[in-house]
């Protein structure tokens, strides 16, 4: 009567508590840490080759703008990517529907329901510029805030880079 | 005095049951199983024009066993606020033969479907905008596999192959 209880009780006090941070973590906002130096300096700054997993930033992402899909550019997005579902990026906005976005070798122009995403750090950055466009619909939410370490916590601010996109106005007021 | 803490504490324990009871629904709803109404003439005739009811199960693309011939619902590449249910024709890997027009079939292309992407068309090709039009799919944007269809209730229960 007395073991087999207790342990149904936390069993169900478990599932209660896993059905609930997997609820708040879908809708609302989870912490994620941020692997790789494709977004360097806003995250990992540090670029040494030796990565170990307790030194990655950890960054708050929120999921509200999943509601309507509304990004602004130079916002911070983490996504899915396109050639590996299982696989998510974190990087930035540079073109939204409608743009034109100047690379190395052409000016492409973003299909409705896509996004530009570029790494901060170029150099080392799988982006746009090697898969394209990215469809909205695997965004799976917006960094607000670096949460570790602790001395760069703070919010991340959207940077945008007005030479290289030309966007027309009817797509930046959504 | 007394009286107010027990409201509370009654108002608390009641909106916690609430808020559990919609946590589950949103996991449920999301990891296992869903319905959805789905409505237009791109699936004709596995599907109705005027709105059919179906379960949509959430486990089969988590675990990779999607194959071609499945009816998924999928996230439209073209707005993001869209679903589309149509029927995967390839996987990764495949080589797809399609035609824009379907009524003059001497202008096919054909293209092998790339990694971490699959190929999708509606029943009805004459109406359906698919990857004929918008490309592979990644397979991200696949969000469920539709297996029974519940109303009307004179159409009820799961497709054959």
């Amino acid at each position: 009567m007395g073991t087999p209880s207790i342990l149904w009780s936390i069993t169900k006090k478990c599932f209660t508590v896993g059905v609930i941070t997997l609820t708040v973590s879908d809708l609302f906002a989870s912490i994620v840490p941020v692997r790789g130096a494709s977004m360097s300096p806003t995250f990992n700054p540090k670029t040494n080759s030796l990565f170990d997993s307790l030194s990655d930033d950890r960054v708050l992402v929120e999921k509200l703008c999943l509601r309507n899909y509304k990004f602004s550019h130079g916002d911070v997005i983490v996504f899915s990517s396109p050639n590996n579902h299982k696989e998510k990026h974190v990087k930035r906005i540079v073109g939204l529907p409608g743009d034109w976005v100047g690379t190395i070798y052409d000016v492409v122009h973003i299909p409705e329901g896509h996004c530009w995403v570029e790494g901060d750090n170029s150099a080392s950055s799988l982006d746009s510029r090697s898969f394209g466009p990215v469809p909205l619909g695997l965004v799976k939410g917006r960094v607000t805030h670096v949460l570790w370490p602790p001395h760069r916590v703070g919010t991340v601010d959207r940077k945008t880079s007005q030479n290289r996109v030309s966007s027309s106005s009817s797509a930046s007021k959504f | 005095m007394r009286q107010w803490r027990i409201i509370a504490k009654e108002a608390m324990t009641r909106a916690s049951i609430i808020g559990k009871f919609l946590c589950l629904l949103h996991v449920t709803d999301a990891y296992v199983l869903s319905s959805n109404h789905v409505l237009g003439p791109s699936m004709l005739p596995t599907l109705n024009i005027t709105g059919d009811v179906v379960l949509v199960e959430h486990l089969s693309h988590r675990l990779g066993k999607l194959g071609s011939g499945d009816l998924v619902l999928v996230r439209s590449p073209l707005d993001p606020k869209k679903t589309l249910t149509k029927r995967i024709v390839a996987m990764e890997g495949d080589k797809v033969t399609f035609s824009l027009d379907s009524t003059r079939s001497h202008n096919s292309r054909s293209l092998v479907v790339p990694k971490g992407h699959v190929w999708i068309q509606g029943d009805n090709l004459y109406v359906s905008r698919d990857s004929r039009h918008f490309g592979p799919l990644p397979y991200g944007l696949i969000e469920g596999k539709v297996f029974m269809r519940v109303w009307p209730p004179s159409s009820f229960g799961l497709w054959g192959e």
